[in-house]
């Protein structure tokens, strides 16, 4: 392995074998075996995987979900070993599955941290010299004498990323501990993603969102299908990522369950898109008699980039059809996302809301990929209009 | 076999060892008391049925002593065997969410059994001076006895806990199992009772009567009936010691070759 390579990924396959039911007895298995049966299925969830990190990368992996991530992430992990191929790994490895792994609710926070400290690597007098640290970072030095099952959810995450970032194995393997909490939370998973760059850690992230890939990752391959089907610049495989996930959506908003209709209902579709402009079509309905308002915000990477909404004197009610054409000229090449929602008209409380179904692309190759909003080539070299 | 005992393994060990042993008395009033008072109580029992009301005769000095050390290391075997059946399934949220030695899981809850056994011989120290138990120079030979047992049983956890993830069976089959060695093994009557050589030959092949025997030939009384007393010729007496050394390289290697999989297959 050369120097700077600390994982090496060669030709690895994962076959699962599925039981056909869930009994885990010797019946089973002796009746199976007389009649002749595997009493399993298999199922490729990886295929031919190859890649290579090097030291100091931040790596995302990226694919849809069921698409064999998590496997390879658990392969890396140590977690479960290929069917075919090798994983070669160089240096002390710590994997973020989950949050919290091996908390027991029945312990005070103060015994889980040592127990969950233990599970990191720390023996009690690393753990006793850090534990102030952790316990000022999680913002619950008064809960550290309860048990953790009297804690709230948001406590107990809190207090596991509090120890989790003492990791200090060379390699952090993370899956997805960006989707749980709130806002403030992910704010301080962000910083803390941005220090292990600072550091020059060696990260392999596991994600879906497409703007923590882009803002970290230093490289990134995308899985389908068990298969590595993109490989480079992260910036490239989020565009890749975006595009499949539209397609996947407009299959699926093919087959939307009629039964469904509650009593407000409201969908949006891309109905035409040329050069330079986007057809938007949002359908509504309402059971009820009253006014409705509609508002559509237009999305990138998760970020409203612009919003507008149906004005007062627009009497919408009952069920119907509005259109609304996007001047896309404006915008950089990229995946836009538009949100709409059902609004009532007096106090703008929100009735239905839609987002998956429509999806557009805008092609263009400009540099500066990363921002929604293009901007004229307007320089001047001196101060006026 | 440095990465066994590595800092990290060392620090991993002693924590779920304290965490098994701090939520076994989680919730009563008496707490660690308990680990003392349970076998103290039953031991009570069992003294009162078969010393008192039944008047089991031993044939030796100290019956209530002897029938004491029987039932502790029985009851060490049995917590030990039957307390890791389930210890990887149980474990299941680590062994499916990180990497942690499989071995380890196995090794914490076979500890757990060790510490009860460190508490039980304290009582067996109370009534030893309270039946005025001559102690002699063979009480050394104790924690060997115990070392051999724990092989025995550590062999048959890992095999246990390997099988039980696929085969759930396997916990009712084994409570089956321990019945039979129970009466297997010479805790409740005495083995002179036994007429048939061939009967007292079958008994001492299993590791568990060999090793209560000469446990109680260590610390109790000279007078036990041990395992030279059943195999007059000296080969046959190895037969406990290799069966102890087989079942544990089955065990073992039975567990590695499962452990592969454990993550996928809980």
């Amino acid at each position: 392995m050369s120097e700077d390579v600390v994982i090496r990924v060669e030709e690895v396959s994962k076959i699962f074998r599925l039981p056909h039911e869930k009994h885990n007895s010797l019946k089973s298995a002796v009746v199976n075996f007389y009649r002749g049966q595997k009493g399993y299925d298999l199922q490729k969830a990886l295929e031919n995987v190859s890649f290579e990190v090097k030291k100091g990368e931040f790596f995302g992996i990226v694919g849809r979900n069921g698409s064999g991530k998590s496997t390879l992430l658990k392969l890396l992990a140590g977690i479960y070993s290929p069917t075919v191929g090798t994983i070669n790994i160089s240096g002390s490895l710590t994997p973020f599955i989950e949050l919290g792994v091996g908390f027991n609710q029945e312990l005070t926070g103060r015994e889980n941290v040592f127990l969950n400290g233990a599970l990191l690597g720390f023996n009690r007098k690393e753990m006793s010299k850090m534990y102030k640290d952790i316990v000022d970072f999680a913002e619950i030095e008064r809960f550290m004498d309860q048990k953790l099952k009297n804690y709230s959810s948001g406590m107990q995450v809190r207090l596991a990323f509090s120890i989790a970032i003492r990791a200090r194995s060379d390699i952090l393997l993370l899956d997805e501990v960006l989707a749980v909490g709130d806002a403030e939370f992910q704010q301080k998973c962000y910083n803390y993603f941005e220090e292990l760059k600072e550091q020059n850690k060696t990260v392999v992230l596991v994600t879906h969102d497409m703007g923590a890939m882009k803002r970290f990752c230093t490289k990134a391959i995308y899985i389908d299908d068990g298969k590595v089907t993109a490989q480079g610049d992260p910036l490239d495989i989020a565009d890749a990522y975006m595009a499949e996930n539209i397609e996947a959506g407009q299959r699926a908003a093919n087959k939307i369950d009629k039964s469904l209709v509650t009593e407000y209902k409201i969908t949006s579709k891309i109905v035409e898109q040329t050069d330079n402009n986007v057809l938007l079509k949002i359908s509504y309905s309402s059971k009820t008699k009253e006014k409705l308002y509609v508002g559509i915000s237009v999305m990138k990477d998760g970020v409203s980039i612009a919003e507008i909404s149906t004005p007062p004197d627009m009497a919408l009610m009952g069920d119907g059809d509005i259109f609304y054409p996007l001047d896309t000229t404006v915008l950089n090449g990229g995946v836009y996302q538009i949100d709409a929602a059902l609004l009532k008209l007096k106090n703008k409380g929100l009735l239905d809301f839609t987002r998956v179904k429509a999806r557009f692309v805008v092609k263009g190759n400009d540099p500066t990929k990363g921002a929604a909003i293009k901007l004229d080539n307007t320089w001047r070299l001196k101060e006026g209009v | 076999m440095k990465q066994v005992f590595s800092k990290k393994n060392q620090a991993l060990l002693s924590e779920l060892v304290r965490t098994d042993f701090k939520l076994r008395y989680q919730g009563s009033v008496l707490g660690y008391i308990w680990s003392l008072l349970r076998p103290l109580l039953l031991f009570t029992i069992l003294y009162l049925v078969f010393i008192k009301f039944l008047k089991v005769n031993y044939g030796v000095p100290h019956s209530a002593v002897y029938l004491l050390v029987g039932i502790v290391l029985w009851s060490f075997f049995l917590e030990m065997t039957a307390g890791c059946v389930t210890s990887i399934v149980g474990r299941g949220d680590l062994i499916r969410k990180i990497y942690i030695p499989r071995w380890l899981v196995v090794i914490s809850s076979s500890l757990s059994a060790v510490i009860s056994l460190l508490l039980n011989i304290i009582v067996i120290a109370v009534f030893m001076i309270l039946n005025h138990v001559a102690v002699s120079v063979s009480i050394l030979w104790f924690p060997l006895i115990v070392l051999e047992m724990y092989i025995f049983g550590i062999g048959i956890a890992f095999f246990l806990s390997a099988s039980f993830v696929k085969y759930r069976d396997m916990s009712y089959i084994w409570e089956v199992i321990c019945q039979a060695l129970f009466y297997l093994t010479p805790l409740l009557y005495p083995v002179a009772r036994l007429h048939w050589p061939i009967v007292r030959e079958i008994l001492f092949s299993s590791p568990l009567s060999q090793t209560v025997q000469a446990a109680r030939y260590a610390i109790v009384t000279h007078n036990t009936y041990t395992i030279s007393q059943a195999f007059p010729s000296f080969w046959p007496r190895l037969i406990p010691f290799v069966i102890t050394i087989v079942v544990f390289i089955i065990g073992v290697s039975y567990f590695r070759k499962k452990s592969r999989t454990f993550a996928e297959d809980i």
